[in-house]
């Protein structure tokens, strides 16, 4: 979830509302004239506010602006988890983010520990698409920034979203050959919450981890439609079940309701019980 | 150090603004509708991060709608460092 790194009453309740990750912004959100204050605001937010173990993400400023280097320096100082990239067009930009973060590390002694997203938001980055998701052992996710790209392209976003099928497929099938997370746009309009659903069901089909929201209204509406059905919850547990007990007796083929099970049932199954979880169906001890 | 009039900070609610001012030694004058309770406490985070950053003659004019004290840190210091132009960040 999207907040705005110059607003410290957000900033202060936005873990409350239960999100995976929060995504404390000092680029778009921000104006010139109070990127200092925001950069300070998020470094001390960072170092002292306990946001219950929520996945802590600043979006920084781009490294060619005076802004991206300082932001890099604060944020890594305060530990957080995760720098998003804006507008990563290119495997040398996060190498360049890399350097960057190594330096700050080394003068910490936590060297490895800031983990790094690209937002790729034109053309160029889709094509790019999959040499920005190897580009380094840190990467742990890309993301669609939608409203560039689409600018980018010289079109305009649609309900359909007929114009980022392309960039959708592209971001996904990188980061699943990349081994890493993909995920998708924010949809600004609060008051279409049809369109909204309709938006993160289908990015759910093409196959994103998750989707980035600007509203806590928008929780419940991702967790609905990423929660697995209690019917598929129970066969991921019974064959995760099987394959534990077949693993026990050093068996080496498993069927579960007289049906073989295979490498890849298994890895949904992993993927249908992590779900459950992260929908907050399942507790991590039942998921054990 | 020598500072000029500098303000950071907003009035909306969990926020507080910081403004500071040339002065003798340092003087806080804070408005807070819980003063009562933690005006003590807020002054002397506002003295304390001055004086860390080497300001010790400011008048600052603190306005508080229940910020949270790294909040206030981040408000000082962006004051301070928009008043002394010196940056806390290397680059």
């Amino acid at each position: 979830m999207f907040v705005p790194g110059n607003n410290p009453g957000m900033m202060a309740d936005a873990h409350i509302y239960g999100p995976d990750s929060i995504m404390l912004d000092l680029e778009d959100s921000v104006t010139m004239a109070e990127k200092d204050a925001a950069r300070l605001l998020v470094h001390n937010a960072l170092k002292s506010i306990d946001f219950g173990g929520t996945e802590m993400v600043v979006r920084i400023n781009p490294l060619s602006t005076p802004y991206g280097r300082k932001d890099v320096e604060a944020v890594v100082k305060a530990g957080v988890d995760v720098i998003r990239m804006p507008k990563t067009e290119t495997a040398d930009e996060v190498r360049e983010l890399e350097a960057e973060i190594i330096k700050v590390e080394t003068e910490l002694g936590c060297v490895g520990r800031t983990l790094i997203m690209a937002a790729i938001e034109s053309a160029l980055g889709v094509v790019n698409a999959y040499e920005i998701a190897t580009a380094s052992k840190r990467m742990m996710g890309i993301a669609l920034g939608a409203e560039d790209y689409s600018a980018n392209l010289k079109t305009q976003r649609t309900p359909g979203g007929a114009e980022l099928l392309l960039a959708r497929e592209t971001i996904v099938v990188a980061a699943r050959a990349a081994g890493i997370a993909c995920f998708d746009t924010v949809y600004s309009n609060l008051d279409d919450m049809d369109t909204f659903r309709k938006e993160v069901e289908l990015i759910k089909t093409l196959g994103f981890d998750g989707k980035s929201i600007i509203n806590p209204r928008q929780i419940e509406v991702v967790n609905e439609v990423f929660a697995p059905s209690q019917k598929a919850i129970d066969k991921a547990l019974r064959i995760i079940a099987a394959i534990k007990e077949a693993q026990a007796k050093g068996s080496g083929v498993i069927a579960v309701n007289g049906k073989m099970v295979d490498r890849p049932v298994v890895i949904r199954a992993e993927r249908t019980i992590a779900l459950a979880v992260a929908s907050g169906i399942l507790s991590k001890e039942e998921a054990l | 150090m020598e500072i000029k009039n500098a303000v950071a900070g907003t009035l909306e609610s969990g926020d507080i603004m910081i403004q500071i001012a040339p002065g003798e030694g340092l003087q806080v004058d804070l408005q807070s509708s819980v003063a009562a309770q933690f005006g003590r406490q807020i002054k002397a985070l506002i003295t304390e991060t001055l004086t860390g950053l080497g300001i010790d003659n400011a008048y600052v004019k603190a306005t508080d709608k229940g910020a949270l004290d790294c909040t206030i840190r981040a408000r000082v210091t962006a004051a301070a460092v928009r008043a002394t132009g010196k940056d806390v960040w290397k680059d």
